[in-house]
């Protein structure tokens, strides 16, 4: 890969922040986006905008036929059988949510149980939680190892026949954790359960096969994938999305509507109510024949070699704690003895390296390591070892600047 | 802006206050507490207040943060005590003006709060410093 040209293709990242090159290494909480994306949504508000599936005006079937070839680019990115199983959301939470209240809700008894992990983003365990107040259903937790790895002998403990639904994270965002994601839906399907996965931080750094892992549901963000914020998709087989029920109803879901009684769309557009995120859509498709330019295979590798560079030069610092697995995707968790991270994430702006402080949205697995906050870096295909060099300077000199209160 | 530009926020008497919080404890008898947290950094303070006759006569923190929230809680809890209910919440007001960066103006005695006059040139670190202040607020507003 040619960091160098690929860099070129992201125009945020050509500037100084409070005098130093910007160095970005916050790409878990959201990814910056490249010409063919900014070009893509400018094109489509300068030439084709107008609503989709109605009218017969070419406009609208220059939008329509935009948005759904976007929908067939999503396709076939995961692997899908058909774009019917490809719904446009806003993002992992509301597929997530839809998940919650479109199917679990109606779907599950008191007794029933959904099976979450302490390591999951807010986003992945309150629809559940909110789900089981609602319904009287147990939520369990699999225990974490002290590496925040899952052991598969635990997932096999933990569901049983009473498990309806096992929700877990293809990728922890604070730990770097990959989730076998495979296996676990072995167990799951082995007990007559469905596997939900938040693939937020899965779908931007490595090639998801749905029908080769065999999960139920998949969810993901585009913002993460260098696509626009706001657009987000919900993957799920055929069979279980013609079970459950739409959450948002209104126009553009209908097919026949009576005083009394209304009609649904088939699949996906039954569960896309209202004027769809067309735009955000486009630019996803975008994002996707960019990634595809690059070959995910070769990002894989590429932020896995960051990932290793980062934890090689970030462990040799004094007084740091990592936190997570040595094998993990794109990103490094972190204190420095005695320094906040917010302090932290202040004195490292302050050289123009943007990193994430704070609970990373995810307060459960925070207790868990017996912390308030943390500190994160982490990459995505534009970042460089020199970006990697430049954070352990700036985390040098945090020290130094704080050492002497502490003395 | 290079490392130097730091020491705007990162002022000797903050780093002082951080190190050695003044006030940290528990209220001993009667008092009011509020529970406050920063849901977007993890920031958390509990505020105890003991207030008697309109006057704030013991103010005490315990709670985990960055330097700034902390330290601020310290300095916060040295301003208040001893002073009318209305004189703490001036103080407020006076400090929330600081953080938008306006020109101070007051006859009150500030002591070490003005130390974090440079915070208001870091905005994303201005809900760290305003925490305290916020759940003082709250606490005096429930007294009454």
């Amino acid at each position: 890969m040619d960091i160098q040209a690929i860099r070129d293709m992201f125009p945020i990242l050509d500037q100084e922040v409070n005098g130093s090159p910007l160095v970005y290494l916050d790409s878990s909480a959201t990814s910056q986006k490249p010409l063919p994306v900014i070009k893509a949504v400018d094109d489509y508000y300068r030439n084709d905008n107008s609503n989709v599936h109605r009218g017969v005006h070419t406009l609208g079937t220059r939008a329509t036929d935009s948005y759904e070839g976007a929908r067939e680019k999503v396709r076939a990115f995961i692997n899908a059988e058909s774009t019917a199983q490809v719904i446009f959301t806003r993002g992992t939470t509301t597929s997530i949510n839809y998940i919650a209240y479109g199917y679990a809700r109606p779907k599950l008894q008191p007794g029933d149980e959904i099976v979450i992990t302490p390591m999951e983003h807010h986003s992945n365990i309150i629809p559940w939680q909110q789900a089981a107040k609602a319904t009287g259903l147990t939520l369990k937790y699999l225990p974490l190892q002290e590496d925040g790895t899952i052991s598969i002998d635990d997932v096999r403990e933990t569901v049983t026949s009473k498990t309806k639904i096992v929700a877990i994270t293809h990728v922890s965002n604070v730990l770097g954790t990959i989730n076998p994601v495979k296996d676990i839906a072995k167990i799951a399907h082995e007990n007559d359960a469905i596997i939900v996965v938040d693939g937020a931080q899965g779908a931007p750094h490595m090639k998801v096969d749905v029908i080769d892992l065999d999960v139920d549901f998949y969810a993901f963000s585009g913002h993460k994938m260098c696509a626009p914020t706001g657009i987000g998709v919900l993957y799920g087989k055929r069979e279980l999305l013609e079970e459950m029920e739409p959450v948002e109803f209104g126009g553009e879901m209908i097919d026949f509507v009576d005083l009394y009684d209304s009609t649904w769309k088939e699949l996906p557009w039954k569960f896309e109510g209202g004027t769809p995120i067309i735009a955000g859509a486009i630019g996803l498709g975008a994002a996707i024949d960019f990634l595809n330019d690059i070959g995910m295979d070769n990002i894989y590798e590429h932020d896995k070699k960051l990932a290793n560079y980062a934890m090689e030069r970030l462990s040799s610092i004094d007084g740091i704690t990592i936190y997570g697995p040595k094998e993990r995707g794109a990103l490094v968790t972190f204190n420095l003895d005695d320094v906040h991270p917010h302090d932290t994430a202040t004195v490292l702006d302050s050289e123009g390296i943007a990193v994430r402080a704070g609970h990373h949205c995810a307060q459960p697995l925070m207790k868990w390591l017996n912390v308030t906050a943390t500190a994160r870096a982490s990459f995505y295909l534009y970042n460089s070892v020199e970006d990697i060099d430049t954070l352990v300077d700036g985390l040098l000199k945090t020290k130094e600047y704080f050492g002497n209160v502490f003395e | 802006m290079s490392l130097n530009n730091l020491d705007t926020l990162y002022r000797q008497v903050i780093m002082d206050h951080y190190k050695n919080p003044r006030n940290r404890g528990v209220v001993e008898g009667d008092s009011v507490s509020v529970d406050m947290n920063n849901p977007t950094c993890g920031d958390r303070i509990r505020l105890q207040l003991k207030v008697e006759d309109g006057i704030v006569k013991d103010a005490k923190f315990e709670g985990e943060g960055c330097s700034i929230s902390m330290s601020s809680a310290s300095m916060m809890t040295q301003a208040v005590k001893d002073q009318k209910i209305e004189d703490a919440l001036k103080m407020s007001e006076i400090f929330s003006d600081m953080m938008l960066g306006k020109e101070l103006e007051s006859d009150l005695d500030l002591g070490d709060i003005e130390a974090l006059q440079g915070v208001s040139k870091f905005p994303a670190r201005i809900k760290c410093a305003t925490l305290a202040w916020k759940a003082m607020e709250k606490g005096v507003k429930e007294e009454n």
